[in-house]
């Protein structure tokens, strides 16, 4: 047996895929749709969820015995607020502009529904070590998530990745502006962000026909 | 061997395999099947989706060609190689053959790039998903090239017809099953993806676009303006146009849409062949004037001042705004579509009230937005389903309580 049993292998990578919290469980959407028009802010926001589920169950899982059930909701909201505002400082710290362009959003990981349901669907139930791989794994598949939809709306959109001039300069046509191609302002839109993931869950859905609900 | 026997054979050779749907629609839609229904009673009728969608298309094909005859006077016009015209509908400086080939030069692209990608992507989906080809294609493929602008390129409209359809259509189902009309799907795509193609000034003339690039570019030309009139009015200005002209439609605007008399035309044999409902038809216009009335009152009431940004379009004639944009072909060829509109006839006259009193409102209080048509038409789809369940609801009350009093 390696550094993870089969059990705790299970809880980081079912987040990624069968049991995606975007993509399955649809939670965390708001902020999937609000930051992933470049790139760059969705690999933040993905960091600053693994590290805020991460801790934040280890710390839920270390108190689960002495909340008192009638006020854990408190609790949790105390623990992840925390969390949350020492991401924000850091950020601020660290990385201004790119605080600046997170905006709210960063401080909004306090609503954000996966974090609460892992606290109290997991946390509150089992050990520090598998509830921080847990919060881990889904936080890891949030972050998946982000990412990939943020790399088709920057790419489509602005026609970059990291800011990077990928497909030439659209200003100056070069590359593939100088043959008429033009970036799809539809893609920087939230609404675009819906259809993507939306298209995100369709292929997921026709590979593993069992995650079709049956009504 | 005629056609019909060869496409017959090549149907019954390839039942049952995968590609047995292309086959089949190919087969359907040229002719009437050989086999019929061999037990039960049956009632055959001739009208089938088909016949009732060819009928559609029929009634839009004078807009399509009046259209193809308009890029090529507005072009030929702004670059000042012919007069405007003067002796009314029948004017000899519009019915040129010179006008059509350059239409037609610029239009059936559109239109063939509209039916190509959208057919295949049916095909495509009816071969994976192993049913029949839908033909609800047909309207939207002809709806299409009806309300871009002529000058859109032939690859943005490819991904926006692929968009359309998939989103728009397939992931719901397929054709009767969509909640959105589709054609507006394509254009809403095109519209807020690629926007300069879609709005201002460079857009509406063939050729405006290059132009403006020579002159940039730094060569001796005239630049060719081809404002519409809901952009000139937007900005406070005169519209430039005369009163006839707009209703004839030798105006600038999206391909199909301009001519309100050829749209009349379309809309009295969709009522008469009782394919698209009257009432939509006619509480959209009611709600247009209605619209178009207030803010006329409230110009006339001097509660704004011809110095506010909304001053040209409030004080334009409700009945100018009936004739003016895509608003007529909109009500007429698309708040109408049996699948997204009201199924109700009390729905009908709400949703078509809606479609009308919104388009006006939007148009007038966004200028970014000038097509209001096009976003009323689609938030109107969203809500039938919501109208008629109430209108049943409310049905089912009112018969409820009528059996109450007579039980007492």
């Amino acid at each position: 047996m390696g550094l993870l049993s089969k059990k705790d292998t299970k809880l980081i990578l079912d987040p990624l895929s069968d049991d995606n919290p975007i993509t399955i469980q649809v939670l965390g959407i708001c902020s999937a749709l609000a930051i992933t028009a470049q790139l760059k802010p969705s690999i933040v926001m993905a960091v600053s969820v693994i590290f805020v589920l991460g801790i934040g169950n280890v710390v839920i899982s270390l108190m689960r015995n002495i909340i008192p059930s009638k006020i854990r909701i408190i609790v949790q909201l105390i623990v992840v607020a925390t969390l949350v505002i020492i991401v924000d400082l850091i950020l601020k710290a660290f990385a201004y502009e790119l605080s600046k362009e997170l905006s709210v959003f960063i401080g909004l990981i306090i609503t954000n529904c996966i974090i609460m349901g892992r606290f109290e669907a997991f946390a509150l139930g089992n050990g520090p070590w598998r509830s921080f791989l847990d919060g881990v794994g889904n936080a890891l598949g949030y972050g998946v998530i982000l990412i990939v939809v943020g790399f088709f709306r920057e790419l489509l959109g602005s026609g970059t990745l990291f800011g990077f001039k990928v497909l030439g300069d659209s200003v100056e046509k070069t590359g593939l502006y100088a043959i008429g191609y033009e970036n799809n302002g539809f893609m920087v839109l939230p609404p675009m962000a819906l259809i993507v993931v939306g298209i995100i869950i369709w292929v997921q859905r026709s590979r593993n026909k069992a995650l079709i609900e049956d009504h | 061997m005629g056609l019909k026997q060869s496409l017959h054979t090549l149907k019954e050779k390839y039942k049952g395999q995968k590609m047995a749907p292309a086959f089949n629609a190919l087969h359907t839609f040229l002719y009437t099947p050989n086999e019929i229904t061999h037990d039960g009673t049956h009632i055959k009728v001739v009208d089938d989706l088909k016949r009732t969608m060819n009928t559609v298309i029929m009634a839009m094909v004078p807009c399509l060609i009046f259209g193809m005859f308009n890029a090529g006077y507005q072009h030929y016009l702004a670059i000042g190689e012919i007069n405007a015209v003067s002796s009314g509908f029948f004017s000899s400086e519009f019915w040129q053959w010179s006008n059509l080939v350059f239409g037609a030069w610029k239009v059936l692209p559109l239109v063939l790039v509209s039916y190509g990608v959208g057919l295949a992507v049916e095909f495509l989906f009816a071969v994976i998903k192993g049913h029949e080809v839908e033909e609800g294609y047909l309207v939207t493929g002809m709806l299409v090239p009806l309300i871009v602008p002529v000058d859109i390129p032939l690859w943005m409209l490819t991904i926006a017809v692929v968009f359309g359809v998939v989103i728009g259509k397939e992931v719901f189902g397929g054709t009767g099953m969509n909640i959105l009309n589709p054609a507006l799907t394509i254009r809403a795509f095109l519209f807020f993806a690629y926007p300069t193609w879609m709005s201002g000034d460079k857009v509406w003339v063939a050729g405006a676009q290059e132009r403006a690039n020579e002159l940039a570019a730094g060569m001796k030309v005239d630049s060719i303006s081809g404002e519409t009139i809901l952009g000139s009015l937007a900005q406070n200005k005169s519209m430039g146009y005369e009163l006839w002209d707009m209703f004839y439609g030798f105006i600038p605007g999206s391909v199909g849409e301009t001519s309100t008399v050829l749209i009349l035309i379309g809309a009295l044999i969709l009522i008469f062949s009782k394919i698209a409902s009257w009432r939509i038809m006619l509480s959209a216009v009611i709600g247009a004037v209605v619209m178009g009335l207030i803010f006329n009152g409230v110009v006339d009431a001097g509660w704004i001042n011809s110095g506010s940004g909304f001053y040209g379009l409030m004080s334009t004639p409700y009945w100018n705004h009936l004739m003016i944009g895509g608003l007529a072909f909109g009500i007429v060829f698309m708040a109408t579509d049996p699948v997204t509109g009201s199924q109700t006839n009390k729905g009908k006259w709400i949703y078509g009230f809606f479609i009308g009193f919104l388009s006006i409102m939007i148009r007038v209080f966004n200028p970014a937005y000038p097509e209001g048509v096009m976003l009323a038409i689609l938030l109107m789809n969203v809500f039938a389903p919501t109208i008629d369940h109430y209108v049943v609801e409310g049905n089912i009350k009112r018969r409820l309580n009528r059996l109450k009093v007579k039980n007492v």
